[in-house]
């Protein structure tokens, strides 16, 4: 006997499709030392440096509100602590996770008073931030100044190796913030971080930490800005303090979530993608990819507030990483009695 | 004396800083909205006085004052089709917005005009000062930032108190829908409230030009100056955002007395410490 009745899943066969597509990506990927030539995977190193630090922006823009435009203080954390444990004699592959651990630390007091104040306020303080840790490191001599501090421990491995292993801590870096990013939002934490998306007041009403679940994500932020710094030193050998604290990454960032799509796991992706595309063609062009980037991007806020991944999820109502629910109205179920 | 010098020297600057934040502080008041850009429209300013400078061979004080409307025109529209939209969208929207205008200015910039870093020929008035003593000598060129300064922020107390359209603007800040039903039209209001703030902002880019030399990239340290006047200060007061001004003037000039490159970092070092401090007084009072 059959029953017309309502069901409710987690995941539907499109998420074991992209599950099996996307394991199916990474090893390809990861495979890619032993099929091409260094330059390509030294350009997507940056890639992957740069789809880790959009996945994590959205963390904090699309789902917890928190607009941050001083992420750039963690990546700076992150590549400064590489360069202090390889001075120790630590191997800075090793010292990934590590730089991770300690954004996280040094993002831990400045949350007290970041996450206090309104959203303009908080803008512009972590800016503040980000251009004190900045100012800070040029006055240190022991971090190089403002010449910059060159990589030790590293550069005396075989670049062909090298390159290879680089590469390897980026894609794994990209997939953890990924995957982290995912199965944060499928737990109970990521239910409190979807309704805060959605109506912060109402989340308030009906008994979630608010507070809590903001500094949650901003840890977890800076976490990941510091693994994106982390590998960024050591795929450049050298870090210098102006270009690593520059507010320009956050641009990048901003950007690629919001063309990409916030409040969705692949609209990084996708933007990350675009991104990349419009890098490589205008790569000879200087500035102007930045222009067209940042025109985009103002187009996009103001009248495709989802990015490209909303109109996709409209229009087809495809998710590859389904952190919701779904809601299969009346399908046949088989009555179990 | 070393430190009166330092501390005169500062209290002018704080002028300069007070007429870049009266801009920022009108459109927070007002609108609600910060504008991320703001740095890079006064930079924008700096450039075009540049332009006018040597295409007009005019002093650099004309060029303020044909850049300046011209500037509050720029704004209007801004409001109107950027700003206004963004708002309909969304809070958030309008900080994104703004911030991809940042970057669109100053990589446009980049382009047009080079890297190089640049400055405003103010002439004979750079080199003149006078002396009160023999330690402390004041150039003419800072007070006159004062003055202007000064006159901009009472000029605009007095246009939003007495004004019937500086009444309109305090209506529609402190209650859109009401201001709509007595008539006001709010979104030419909010227009006109941008036109100013921009007009401002183009007096505080040339006078920021003459100050020091400024490239591309100068906007968001500028920005990030002119927040810290209107927090320190507290929003909403235009008199705060003088006050802010100088304590940041000051701080900057006598961290650089201590160490020549601690002189900006002392500012955030305040700046930090007043948001740690005061979280919540901060938190504004509308413009009154």
């Amino acid at each position: 006997m059959t029953v017309m009745t309502e069901r409710v899943s987690r995941s539907r066969r499109s998420a074991t499709w992209s599950a099996v597509g996307g394991l199916i990506v990474v090893c390809l990927l990861a495979s890619l030392p032993y099929l091409v030539y260094a330059n390509v995977t030294g350009v997507l190193v940056n890639l992957f440096i740069l789809l880790a630090l959009a996945t994590m922006w959205n963390l904090l823009a699309g789902y917890a509100g928190l607009i941050s435009v001083g992420q750039q203080a963690y990546i700076g954390v992150g590549a400064y602590t590489v360069f202090v444990l390889a001075g120790n004699g630590l191997s800075p592959f090793l010292s990934i996770p590590l730089a991770a651990v300690v954004s996280a630390l040094v993002a831990l007091p400045a949350s007290f008073v970041l996450l206090r104040l309104r959203r303009e306020y908080f803008a512009i303080a972590t800016w503040v931030l980000a251009e004190t840790f900045q100012l800070a490191v040029l006055r240190s001599d022991s971090l190089g100044g403002g010449t910059g501090a060159a990589l030790l421990g590293i550069a005396d491995l075989d670049p062909t190796l090298r390159q290879a292993f680089t590469y390897w801590a980026a894609l794994a870096v990209a997939v953890a913030t990924l995957l982290g990013a995912y199965l944060l939002l499928r737990s109970r934490f990521g239910l409190d971080l979807t309704a805060i998306r959605d109506n912060e007041v109402g989340a308030r009403s009906v008994g979630v930490r608010v507070a809590l679940a903001k500094r949650i994500v901003y840890l977890v932020a800076a976490a990941g800005a510091g693994a994106a710094g982390a590998v960024l030193i050591i795929s450049q050998l050298f870090v210098q303090p102006t270009s690593v604290f520059s507010v320009q990454w956050s641009a990048y960032m901003i950007f690629v979530a919001l063309i990409g799509g916030l409040g969705s796991i692949e609209g990084p992706i996708v933007g990350t993608l675009v991104f990349f595309l419009l890098q490589q063609t205008l790569a000879d062009r200087g500035a102007w990819y930045l222009i067209i980037l940042g025109s985009v991007a103002v187009l996009v806020a103001m009248w495709v507030p989802r990015g490209i991944w909303g109109i996709v999820t409209d229009r087809f109502d495809l998710r590859l990483f389904p952190v919701g629910y779904f809601l299969h109205a009346a399908s046949r179920l088989r009555d179990a009695s | 004396m070393v430190w009166v010098n330092a501390i005169v020297q500062g209290i002018l600057l704080g002028g300069l800083y007070a007429l870049f934040a009266c801009g920022l502080s009108l459109m927070f008041g007002v609108m609600r909205v910060v504008n991320l850009a703001h740095g890079d429209f006064a930079v924008l300013a700096a450039y075009l006085a540049l332009v006018v400078i040597t295409g007009l061979h005019v002093p650099v004080l004309w060029s303020a004052l044909v850049i300046a409307p011209l500037f509050g025109a720029f704004g209007y529209l801004v409001q109107r089709f950027i700003i206004q939209r963004s708002l309909d969208v969304s809070p958030l929207t309008t900080l994104l917005v703004t911030f991809g205008l940042s970057i669109v200015i100053q990589n446009s910039l980049l382009e047009l005009a080079s890297a190089n870093s640049q400055s405003l020929p103010s002439g004979s008035l750079a080199s003149a000062s006078f002396q009160v003593n023999g330690q402390l000598s004041i150039a003419y060129e800072s007070v006159i930032v004062f003055v202007v300064a000064v006159v901009v922020l009472v000029g605009l107390q007095v246009f939003l108190s007495r004004a019937r359209l500086g009444r309109q603007v305090r209506a529609a800040a402190d209650d859109q829908e009401a201001a709509t039903i007595v008539g006001v039209n709010v979104r030419h209001v909010y227009g006109v409230a941008a036109a100013i703030a921009f007009a401002t902002v183009a007096l505080a880019g040339v006078a920021f030009g003459m100050y020091s030399s400024f490239d591309p990239a100068a906007g968001p340290q500028r920005l990030i100056f002119a927040f810290e006047a209107v927090v320190i200060g507290g929003v909403g007061s235009l008199w705060g955002t003088l006050a802010g001004g100088i304590i940041l003037g000051v701080a900057q000039v006598l961290g650089a007395q201590v160490d020549s490159s601690f002189g900006v970092l002392a500012g955030h070092l305040v700046f930090l410490v007043v948001l740690a401090l005061r979280p919540n007084g901060l938190i504004p009072a509308r413009i009154s």
